[in-house]
Order: C-alpha cells, then sequence, then structure tokens
C-alpha cells in the first residue's frame, strides 16, 4: 500500500467493556498485538469501519498505557452504532493521533488541577487523569467534578469509585441529574454543582461535556472568580480528513482537528462564536 | 522565447499529444485533445482546471472484509504525465492556493503526484471579460506564470518556458523557432489597458484578512447578502480555489472502495453531526464560504485570499450573488 496521510492502518479491537446503556470502552491494539501509536492527553484518532464510514474519536485510554489504545464511544450514529454491535477480534481501520493534546508537560505542571466533565464528556480527560495519576508527583491536588443523566450514565463509574476516589490528593465530586432510590450523592447539575463547591480560583480547570453544560460552567466559573486562562476545553466538529484540508472543522480561522482540539478558553474570545 | 505560426497550432497540439496526454479549454471545462476539439473563444472555460489535479471524485483505497478480517487494497491510479495548454493567469495562481492546502504538511500524495505530473501551458487573455477581476488580486493578465507562458497574437503563437519542466517541454517541439521576445510587448500593452477599462475595479480588500475576521464575521449584513442564496453550491464547484472534500464509501462486486469527492460549505449536510449542527441556516454557511476566502484563508497563508478574479461564479450564480457583492457590501461598511 502506497502511503497517504489518509490511508488508515489496520488494527484489531481486542477487548469491549460496556460502561452505560450506550457508552462502550473499546480497547484497540496494532495486528502485531502492539500499541498502533504514542500519543497525547487530548489527541484524537480516526476509526473506520470499511463499508459504514470513519470518524474521529478521543483516545480515552493514558499514553502511560504501554500496550493499547482505548476509546469510550457513544451509540449515537452509523459508525458508533456498528462499533456498539461488534465483538472482540474484530478489525478496524486507525490512523492519526491528530490535534494538539492538553498541556499535561508544560502548563499544566504543578497545578491544581479541576477536572469538569458532563456525560460522554469524561472520554478525553480520563486520558488526562490517568496521565496525571501516573506522575502524580508533578501535579498538585486534583478534584474531578464528574455528571452525568443517571447513576447508569455514568462511564467508567467502577475505575473512578474503587481507584480514583481512593488515593490520596484526589477529590472526587459525582452528581447526577434526578434523585434515584440508590443513588446516595449529589443531585443535580454539573454547572450548579461546581458553584456549591465553590473551588478555590488557584486551580487550572480542563474541562468537556455537552455545550449547555460548557456554556453554564464557565459562566459559574468566572463568578467564582477564575479567569478564561485557566480554563482548558475541547472541542469536536464533524471531520473527514483530521489533516486540516477537508474543509469543515474550523471555527474561524482555527481547525479543530490540526490547531485543536484543545483551546484555552481565552482564545475563544478571539474566534468567531460557531461551535 | 520560441514561436509558432497560428496556422500550425493543430500540428503543435498533435506534436505534444504524441508526448503526453494534452488537456485543452473548452466551453465546458478541460478535456483531452483530438483534432475535432473546439477551443473555447471565451477567456474562461466553464469549469476550473483544478480538477486535473484535484479531480471531483477519485478512490483513495479499496477493502476487502472477511469475518472479522480486513484487507486494505491499493487503488490508487497511476498519474501519468500531462500538458494543460491554455491556462488563464488567475486559474494558475489558483494553483499556488491549491498547494497551500494540499502540501502543506502531512502532504497530499494524490495531489501531489498530479501536480508533479502536470506541466501548465498558460495562456494571456486578450480580451479579459466584464466578469473578470483578476488585477484586484495582483494577477497580471498579461504575465501569466505557469510552466510554459503563451501569448497569442494574429498570426503568432509566442512560447517562453519558466521552469525546468517547461524548458524540457519546449525543447521536445521542433517545430518551434526562435522569437524576439520583444514581439510579445504591443500585446501585453494592449492586454493592460484593457483590464484598466473593466468594469469591477477597486474592491474594497483591505477591510478583509486576519486581522478583520471578527468585525466582518459579526456584520449584520449577512442576513441581507445570505436571503436568497439557494444553498445549490454551485459557486463552489465551479471555484478554481475552493478545495473543500468529502470522503465517502460504495460497495460494487464485493469490494468496497473509499473515494474522495468535491463537497461545499454551502451543503447542511457538510457540518451536520449527530451530536448538532455548528451552522444551521444558509447564513452562516454563506457566511463561512465567504469569510473563509477573505479572511480565515488569508490568517493561515501568509495574507493570501482564496480567490482569483475568475469570475466564474458571477457567472454561474442562479441568484446572481457573488463575492465581489460580498466584499463591496461588507469592506464598505467602515469605508
Amino acid at each position: 500500500m502506497r502511503h497517504d496521510p489518509l490511508i488508515p492502518d489496520l488494527a484489531v479491537v481486542t477487548e469491549i467493556r460496556t460502561d452505560t446503556p450506550d457508552v462502550k470502552t473499546f480497547r484497540v491494539a496494532g495486528l502485531d498485538g502492539k500499541k498502533p501509536f504514542v500519543h497525547i492527553p487530548g489527541q484524537c484518532a480516526m476509526l473506520s469501519v470499511p463499508g459504514v464510514g470513519e470518524a474521529l474519536f478521543s483516545i480515552t485510554s493514558s499514553p502511560t498505557e504501554p500496550d493499547f489504545l482505548e476509546f469510550s464511544i457513544k451509540k449515537c450514529g452509523c459508525v458508533t452504532a456498528w462499533l456498539h454491535e461488534i465483538q472482540p477480534g474484530q478489525q478496524i481501520t486507525l490512523r492519526g493521533p491528530y490535534g494538539n493534546g492538553f498541556p499535561v508537560d508544560t502548563a499544566f505542571a504543578g497545578k491544581d488541577l479541576l477536572f469538569i466533565a458532563g456525560g460522554i464528556g469524561l472520554a478525553p480527560l480520563r486520558s488526562v487523569i490517568n496521565y496525571v495519576r501516573c506522575y502524580r508527583q508533578r501535579y498538585g491536588t486534583v478534584d474531578i467534578v464528574y455528571g452525568a443523566r443517571s447513576k447508569e450514565d455514568l462511564v467508567d463509574s467502577e475505575e473512578i469509585l474503587t481507584r480514583w476516589s481512593r488515593e490520596p490528593g484526589i477529590n472526587v465530586h459525582l452528581t447526577i441529574d434526578r434523585p434515584q432510590p440508590d443513588w446516595a450523592g449529589h443531585v443535580g447539575f454539573v454547572p450548579d454543582y461546581v458553584k456549591e463547591l465553590g473551588f478555590d480560583t488557584g486551580k487550572t480547570v480542563v474541562m468537556c461535556g455537552p455545550p449547555v453544560m460548557i456554556k453554564f460552567t464557565l459562566a459559574g466559573l468566572l463568578s467564582l472568580g477564575f479567569s478564561k486562562e485557566q480554563i482548558y476545553t475541547t472541542f469536536e466538529l464533524k471531520m473527514k480528513c483530521a489533516l486540516g484540508k477537508c474543509g469543515r472543522c474550523n471555527i474561524g480561522d482555527k481547525y479543530v482537528c490540526k490547531d485543536g482540539p484543545v483551546f484555552r478558553l481565552d482564545q475563544m474570545d478571539t474566534l468567531p462564536d460557531e461551535y | 522565447m520560441k514561436k509558432l505560426p497560428i496556422s500550425q497550432l493543430n500540428d503543435l497540439f498533435s506534436a505534444i499529444s504524441r508526448l503526453e496526454t494534452l488537456y485543452l479549454p473548452t466551453d465546458a471545462g478541460f478535456v483531452p485533445y483530438s483534432p475535432e476539439t473546439a477551443m473555447t473563444r471565451r477567456v474562461n472555460t466553464g469549469r476550473s482546471p483544478k480538477d486535473l489535479f484535484f479531480p471531483q471524485v477519485e478512490t483513495l483505497m479499496g477493502f476487502r472484509t472477511r469475518g472479522q478480517s480486513i484487507e486494505l487494497l491499493d487503488r490508487r491510479e497511476e498519474t501519468k504525465p500531462f500538458v494543460i495548454f491554455g491556462v488563464r493567469a488567475c486559474d494558475c495562481r489558483s494553483f499556488d492556493i491549491l498547494d497551500s492546502v494540499f502540501l502543506a504538511p502531512p502532504e497530499d500524495t494524490f495531489y501531489k503526484n498530479r501536480r508533479q505530473a502536470g506541466v501548465i501551458v498558460t495562456l494571456a487573455c486578450n480580451r479579459p471579460e466584464e466578469t473578470c477581476f483578476c488585477s484586484s488580486f495582483a494577477i497580471d493578465p498579461a504575465e501569466p506564470a505557469g510552466d510554459v507562458s503563451a501569448w497569442q497574437t494574429e498570426n503568432t503563437l509566442y512560447l517562453r518556458a519558466n521552469t525546468e519542466k517547461g524548458e524540457k517541454l519546449l525543447a521536445q517541439l521542433s517545430l518551434l523557432q526562435d522569437a524576439d521576445p520583444e514581439q510579445i510587448v504591443p500585446l501585453q500593452e494592449q492586454i493592460r489597458q484593457s483590464v484598466m477599462r473593466l468594469p469591477i475595479q477597486e474592491l474594497p480588500l483591505e477591510q478583509f484578512g486576519a486581522a478583520h475576521m471578527m468585525e466582518r464575521f459579526s456584520s449584520e449584513k449577512w442576513d441581507e447578502l445570505s436571503q436568497s442564496c439557494l444553498g445549490c453550491g454551485s459557486c463552489t464547484y465551479v471555484c478554481p480555489t475552493c478545495q473543500c472534500y468529502d470522503i465517502k464509501e460504495f460497495t460494487a462486486n464485493g469490494e468496497i472502495q473509499r473515494y474522495r469527492c468535491w463537497d461545499s460549505c454551502m451543503y447542511s449536510d457538510f457540518t451536520q453531526m449527530s451530536a448538532g449542527q455548528p451552522r444551521p441556516t444558509q447564513k452562516e454557511r454563506f457566511r463561512q464560504r465567504f469569510l473563509h476566502k477573505l479572511c480565515y484563508h488569508p490568517a493561515n497563508h501568509g495574507g493570501e485570499f482564496s480567490c482569483v478574479g475568475c469570475g466564474r461564479c458571477l457567472q454561474k450564480c442562479p441568484i446572481h450573488m457573488n463575492i465581489v457583492k460580498v466584499i463591496r457590501t461588507l469592506g464598505e461598511e467602515d469605508a
């Protein structure tokens, strides 16, 4: 096969974990059994199912995982619906990694980190969180606010409850939208919960979730005294090439696929409000 | 400088076509030469020559699936050397703009192979049309670029090689005679004078570019400008610099083929995701197309606009909307 950035490699799905009624996490390795490539937390990859299509997904595993990549994927379109039907052993195509990723070794180093995620928005943050856990001494305290519609919709709740929340210096704050009989934790929306918790404004914020959550959480953080220079988020727009050429994922002059997907919130003030 | 009597033009074309595939400009677009090919009498072809480098549809690869396994198949078509004759100065500039996208790292090798294989012979525009405005983008139709530049006077075709590829082509054409470069000067002067008489002049382009992105984006004029846009995408298809593409697949005879095809930011499907739509109405799509050419592309490519003033969109838009009206309407806001 002659090389081109649009020509993918083959990979194989080695394990599939059902996280929620509509989210599964796929573990992917190369055909040689090795990790297909090294990435930075927050970067993405193009997965495809020949005959169905190709789509961009954030890599949810930490780069510190030596043997595989993981993708947490919500069933919401053609490619994702097909992926939700496959069994381990299924081959797929893969190309990447794409995008800038989070500044885990620069701007985040030595900082107290506040992660805020809603629903499937945890997927890209999980990569950062597990990277930070692996290099724990390089960072300050870690707070994680994570909300979903219901207890069942919390992605990866087992890892969060049995590992993250038991580690020193990591505070996990879970919330669900509506009360449930078997839920003793917080009930309410993420933006309100963040305001209620009232974090120290020296923290660096890493946020991902539905646009409405981002909008209200941002307003809440600014009212608490955070500045936009401290807040990072990651975007998702439709993409075909992931190389900055097919022309559809731009916000003004920036392409989400190559200039993003991670943006600092003050950068967004210099770009048209079209995302 | 070389020359050839116009009466021998067909001999020249047949000589080139014996060496490599030769494309000639017709009313519709650039087509492979045959002795019957009727060259267009107009300045510009209906379709731009971009599809010789960036075809409207091209196969990227194939797949065969069996159970859980996938086989990747190399289905790339071989690129053979070719010559395009009669490219106008504006279209020739459009190749530089396409290069700035496709040849930026990581290089698109499908495009690059064709760019390397193609020899561009440009032709000066003796009679620019009233829809032409290339001079707004500092393009001189009397001095077109390309591997070889050509000028046609009443009785003679003059040819000048500009690159190694061009030299090589001309060296293989024994019917050419040496010429004095001074002989094209009167024609060049005549062309430059006719450009100065064209109706589209003095576009307020200084109101665009990276520095004006936010102001132009938030203009209230977009509602009015986009109101009648049908979203047909004709402007993007005839545009020599529009390069947005889609990647799709089809299955035939047990093989899946993945292909790339032209796409248009004027279509709702262009940005429609299962998660949402950042450009929900024609206004946002319309604005995207023009701001891409006038602000976003310049921001990423050293200030260069992604328009060459060929005028095709002025001729083809079914509602007579076009980039000149957009530049004037928005550019005069601050003037």
